[in-house]
């Protein structure tokens, strides 16, 4: 165990963590915590002079009735209201300070929380969409997605309430004790012998939850993680008759969450009862010990009543506390988890000295590039490349020979193990990410499209964009006439997913996404793939105007894409193997000659 | 009460929270009432647990009386004597309250969180079941927050929430009677004072369920958004728009803040009741019971006892606040359970299944139609009377332009959705006749998209038959060509990333189709199977699936000549009708359509002289 890390991610699913973990996970935990905070510190100074000042007020009523009893009655007798009167004006006085900051503060808390959740996701959202794709090819979005809503619920749920129950409840614990041995310190005693056990009683309960509550949160994790898998693959799900085997899989996450959750709320129903139990002897021994002194003439009965209101008091915050330590403890396991993910450095990292590019030429280059996904996995042995700028070149070669690799280096999804590529002379790493984002674009196979209208998801190449320009972008792709048909044209709702458009009609929709964009570098990853041959002529005549003025690079497996590249690469293993225009390739006897051949006798 | 509640101010974009229409909002006991079905089982225990609470609640008024025997005996007198046996009377009570309140802990516990599991699994039960159009319309961020979230709460209201309400209302009543039993004046005037809470406490539900139902929807919007940024984040990081996709979650944050913040306002206001009213009444008993004394009508050990009650009283009013906001969450959280739950499934096995029990592969059309319930009248159907027959055995290629409805017409196959007219059927058996899991037995299906799950590649490989031998799922991959993931880190058992996401685009089509090659169906339904694959891969696939296809009947559709040639005959579609049906030759010289979408080879001899005349 000793060897395994903690850091980000790594061991999340764990419970078992050592001192030494537990204290770098809880360093983690609390350094974001503080840093959430610090620009609320305004703020929360004011909620808590608010707080207090209230259980101010709220604690002044027992004292308040003790006087009424012991010196406004005596009086009474005497028929001097006075005494009386100033109690009870005091009392009300007290009870609309009291009630009116209180729902001041129930206000403060709110804004207090909310300005922490939302700065948080915010923070977990940036953090996804920073960290690198290697990441999220192993981290599934299930888990993210986890992190967002129930982790995120639970640092809610203390918020929202447990900051109170803290402050009022300490306050009031403080406030109570101090009346207490002002109106009879004997009592006072009695009081902070109780405490004793109090303070075992939470810390036992510290120790047990602690690991159950870092359970729950991983069992909800894998809980969520199944149900997005589901609904996101609803079709094969179905087409494959995999429901019943899915229900006894997620009946038995259901199961594994319901128990640990079972064993939490078992830890709390002892904790809990065991308050009250603390309290009411308390309460016992402060009557025993005040009846005593009553009965000697030691007290006052007025004052041995607020005593023992005080206590009954005194242990009524200590349950909220209680609940609020609940909380806490869920709250802490899921801020461990939080700070995993925030912890995690993007292997493609942001420069921290960005060089500027405005006007790009989209001379890429590739220097003696070297590219692994791990020692054994050595996918571009040694790799250079000069792209002239303007240059559209077609990359062909067999599944597996580094095509979609290249792609992903030239568009910094990924960085060179060895080597740099470079755009106008700038190293990747070193270019601004605005910059570099504005020069290169990347289209793939898989078209993803967001919720919102079809004209929103063509936006996104460029979210200022307007109408027309969107209309313009779909024209040139050929993808206008099947926009026109959709029952709301360009304000059609694409739906989850797509679901109503096809995967070829995606394509269009995302090549007019990148004509939008209008970057100097291209670079086209089986981006027709789906399409069908008369679209493809099109998005090819568009193609040809798009590419003229700017650098290019197609991957496609159909060659007749090639046609319109100035120079075809034939990649095999990582490496080039043949280089030259379509013309001298095709009239040559090499690989490239055999597979258009070849690509030629499929076409009939 | 029952008015319909305004629409969430949902920005025109973004999908409506719940796009099913608005059901009529029932009173919150109805709504709530609904939960019986899942609560039955459980109900002996959660009333027990009241019983226990209620003991407890009890228990704590007793104190008070005990309080004032001993300020009216022992105090006035002197007897510290008779000191000790209150004490052991308190002391008995106070423990006695504790296992109450630890026994009812104890109660609940078990039922709550079974219900919770229940429904959770009866949610999810549900939605396997629901038709893919549901899916169409539902974001799986709205889904999951019915699941996960929504049933947190209704499990905490039922073991918490709603045995704390019933006790806690049945406390204050036994209260009130201890104190009018104590003196019926303060008694009286206790209960006169706290009137105005019960109406505002009624006034508060309408103005929190409202907001309470907001921010439940924006907060399944929020994971809506989450789940699309994951899933698009190559989409996102290719255009460098983390930025702007982040501005659009803020936006949907801020929404939620401001909801949320609203609804801490409701809070705030029904907090100040439950605090100001009970004080109030306090510093009037104050006075009054200080009067009375002072007139001799009660003693000093019922005023006493009277502070004590009212103390213990304190914490059952003011609870009542939050435990109505909590109701009206979990009725809330009711009413978005039930919204999937009441779903009428469109897409159901029939009452009567018949089966095929040996399976020729013999798929008809006939005269099918198909249209999305909300497409515009004026729209034609998107399947528009399509005849065409497979014969046992035959493999048949579908052809036409993007958006003709070919994809439809496969998804019409295994029912994804049902026919608006006409029928398909399955040697001579109308296909709504069967179980789904018989029909989908019958017909394998690889989707346009590749879905795999986050499991091995033996488990996605084989999740149309998980009993299938090693030798069927060797073969499967060898047909698929998809020898590759023998050199994955971990072979088969190598976990692949949840949609493949470590794996190209062509390795992701190759496992999906061995998935459908693995289920050994009578017919194989594959929609543009081979798009991703390079030439050399395509012609090794088609090589194997031609042999393996002479047994199987087969639908493929096709954007390639390479992919036709599997075909023994090739089906014509244009705008949603098969209007032509031949080989791929015959296709050829007599349809002019045919030659336009799938010949590109003219173009490109034309292309290719011009090159060379260059």
């Amino acid at each position: 165990m000793s060897n395994v890390s903690v850091s980000g991610v790594e061991g999340e699913e764990r419970d078992d963590f050592t001192t030494g973990e537990s204290k770098q996970i809880r360093a983690r935990s609390l350094k974001l915590l503080s840093s959430l905070v610090r620009p609320l510190k305004g703020k929360i100074a004011l909620t808590l002079v608010v707080v207090v000042i209230s259980t101010l007020a709220q604690v002044a009523g027992p004292a308040l009735i003790a006087i009424g009893i012991d010196r406004g009655l005596p009086a009474l007798l005497k028929l001097d209201w006075m005494p009386l009167s100033l109690t009870v004006v005091a009392y009300l006085v007290t009870a609309v300070v009291g009630a009116s900051l209180i729902a001041w503060y129930t206000i403060l808390t709110a804004r207090i929380s909310q300005a922490i959740l939302i700065d948080l996701r915010k923070r977990v959202f940036l953090q996804t969409q920073n960290l690198s794709l290697d990441f999220h090819e192993s981290y599934t979005s299930g888990r993210i997605i986890s992190r967002q809503t129930s982790d995120l619920d639970a640092i809610r749920e203390l918020l929202d309430s447990g900051l109170n129950q803290l402050v009022q409840g300490a306050l009031y614990m403080v406030f109570i004790a101090a009346a207490m041995f002002s109106l009879d310190w004997v009592s006072g005693v009695v009081l902070f012998i109780a405490l004793v056990p109090l303070w075992f009683l939470t810390r036992w309960f510290q120790r047990r939850s602690q690991k159950l509550f870092r359970q729950s949160r991983v069992a909800s994790a894998r809980l969520i993680v199944q149900f997005v898998e589901t609904m996101t693959g609803i079709r094969a799900v179905k087409a494959f008759r995999k429901e019943k085997r899915n229900e006894e899989e997620f009946g038995e996450l259901v199961e594994d969450y319901r128990d640990v959750n079972g064993r939490v709320i078992q830890l709390f129903g002892i904790f809990d009862p065991g308050l009250v139990l603390i309290g009411n002897v308390t309460l016992a021994v402060v009557l025993l010990v005040g009846g005593l002194r009553v009965a000697e003439g030691q007290v006052a009965i007025g004052a041995l009543l607020a005593v023992l209101l005080y206590t009954r008091q005194f242990f009524a915050p200590a349950q909220e506390m209680a609940m609020f330590y609940n909380s806490y403890q869920s709250a802490a396991a899921a801020l461990e988890k939080i700070s995993g993910v925030l912890e995690e450095k993007p292997t493609v990292a942001d420069p921290t000295r960005p060089i500027d590019l405005w006007q790009a030429k989209g001379h890429v280059v590739f220097d003696d590039v070297t590219f692994a996904y791990n020692e054994d996995r050595v996918v571009l042995p040694s790799f250079s490349l000069d792209m002239p700028a303007g240059q559209t070149i077609a990359l062909v070669g067999s599944t597996g020979a580094g095509k979609s690799t290249l792609a992903k280096l030239m568009s910094r999804f990924y960085d060179p193990t060895i080597g740099t590529v470079s755009l106008d002379d700038v190293d990747l790493r070193r270019l601004h990410p605005k910059d570099l984002r504005r020069a290169i674009v990347m289209v793939t196979q898989e078209a993803y499209l967001f919720s919102g209208t079809v004209a929103d998801n063509i936006a996104l190449g460029k979210p200022d964009a307007t109408r027309e320009e969107i209309v313009r972008a779909a024209k040139a792709v050929g993808a206008h006439d099947f926009i026109q048909t959709l029952p709301g044209g360009y304000d059609t709702d694409v739906n989850k997913r797509g679901g109503r458009v096809s995967a070829g009609q995606r394509q269009l929709l995302s090549f007019a996404r990148a004509f939008l964009a209008d970057p100097v570098v291209l670079i086209l990853d089986e981006a027709t793939a789906s399409l069908d041959i008369p679209s493809e002529r099109l998005v090819q005549e568009g193609l040809q105007t798009l590419l003229s003025d700017r650098t290019a690079i197609i991957i496609a497996h159909r060659l007749s894409t090639v046609a319109i590249a100035d120079r075809v690469l034939v990649m095999e293993h990582g490496k080039i193997v043949e280089d030259g225009t379509p013309g001298d390739l095709i009239a040559g006897t090499g690989r490239f000659a055999q597979l258009h051949a070849a690509w030629r006798e499929s076409l009939v | 009460m029952s008015s319909s509640p305004p629409t969430p101010g949902i920005p025109p974009t973004e999908p409506s929270a719940s796009p099913e229409a608005e059901p009529k909002r029932q009173g919150t006991f109805r709504a709530l009432a609904r939960l019986y079905p899942y609560a039955k089982p459980a109900l002996p225990r959660i009333y027990l647990g009241m019983v226990s609470a209620l003991i407890a609640g009890v228990v704590a008024l007793l104190i008070p009386q005990v309080l004032r025997q001993l300020v009216d005996g022992p105090l006035q007198t002197g007897d510290s004597a008779q000191i000790w046996p209150a004490f052991f009377v308190v002391l008995g009570l106070g423990v006695l309250e504790a296992i109450m309140i630890a026994l009812r802990r104890w109660f609940v516990l078990a039922p709550g969180t079974h219900i919770e599991a229940r429904m959770r699994n009866g949610l999810y039960a549900q939605l396997q079941d629901l038709p893919v159009s549901f899916h169409d319309r539902w974001p799986s961020g709205q889904l999951l927050s019915r699941a996960v979230s929504d049933l947190n709460l209704i499990r905490r209201w039922i073991s918490f929430g709603l045995v704390l309400l019933v006790v806690n209302i049945v406390t204050i009543f036994v209260g009130f009677v201890f104190l009018v039993n104590i003196s019926w004046e303060l008694g009286v005037l206790f209960m006169v004072c706290s009137i105005p809470l019960w109406i505002y406490g009624y006034l508060f539900e309408s103005k929190y369920s409202v907001v309470a139902r907001r921010s439940q929807d924006q907060a399944g919007d929020l994971a809506t958004t989450v789940e699309e940024s994951v899933h698009g984040i190559r989409v996102l990081k290719a255009f460098g728009r983390g930025k702007y996709a982040l501005e659009n979650f803020a936006v949907q944050a801020e929404d939620l803040r401001g909801t949320e913040i609203e609804k801490a306002k409701a809070i705030a206001g029904i907090w100040l009741w439950l605090v100001l009213v009970p004080d109030v009444t306090f510093a009037l008993s104050l006075l009054g019971g200080v009067w009375l004394a002072a007139q001799g009508q009660i003693t000093a050990g019922e005023l006493v006892a009277f502070f004590a009650t009212a103390t213990v009283l304190r914490f059952p009013v003011e609870s009542i606040g939050f435990l109505l906001s909590m109701t009206y969450d979990a009725r809330t959280a009711v009413d978005r359970f039930f919204e999937v739950l009441d779903t009428e499934n469109t897409i159901k096995d029939p009452e009567r299944p018949k089966t095929i029990t040996d399976p020729k592969g013999k798929l008809v059309f006939d005269d099918v139609h198909f249209r999305y319930q909300d497409a515009a009248l004026t729209n034609p159907d998107l399947v528009d009377g399509v005849e065409l027959t497979l014969e046992p055995g035959e493999t048949m290629a579908l052809v036409g332009l993007t958006g003709s409805g070919k994809s439809t017409l496969t998804a019409l196959t295994t029912r994804m959705y049902d026919v608006t007219g006409g029928a398909i059927t399955l040697d001579g058996i109308d296909i709504r006749d069967l179980t789904r899991v018989e029909l989908r037995a019958h017909i394998a299906m690889a989707f346009e998209d590749a879905i795999l799950f986050s499991a091995t590649v033996r488990e996605n490989v084989l999740l149309g038959r998980p009993e299938a031998t090693e030798a069927d799922l060797a073969e499967a991959l060898e047909i698929a060509q998809a020898a590759f993931v023998y050199d994955l880190p971990m072979g088969l058992d190598t976990k692949i990333g949840e949609e493949g996401l470590s794996l190209s685009g062509g390795q992701r089509q190759r496992l999906a189709l061995a998935r459908a090659v693995a289920a050994k169906p009578s017919v194989l339904v594959l929609d543009d199977p081979l798009s991703a694959l390079d030439v050399d891969t395509e012609s090794l696939v088609t090589e194997a699936l031609r042999r393996s296809l002479s047994t199987t009947t087969a639908l493929i559709v096709a954007h390639r000549p390479s992919t036709v040639m599997l075909a023994d005959r090739v089906a014509l579609m244009e705008n949603g009708r098969i209007t032509a049906v031949g080989t791929h030759s015959g296709l050829l010289e007599s349809n002019d359509h045919y030659r336009f979408v799938i010949s590109s080879l003219e173009d490109e001899l034309k292309r290719e002289r011009t090159e060379a005349a260059r």
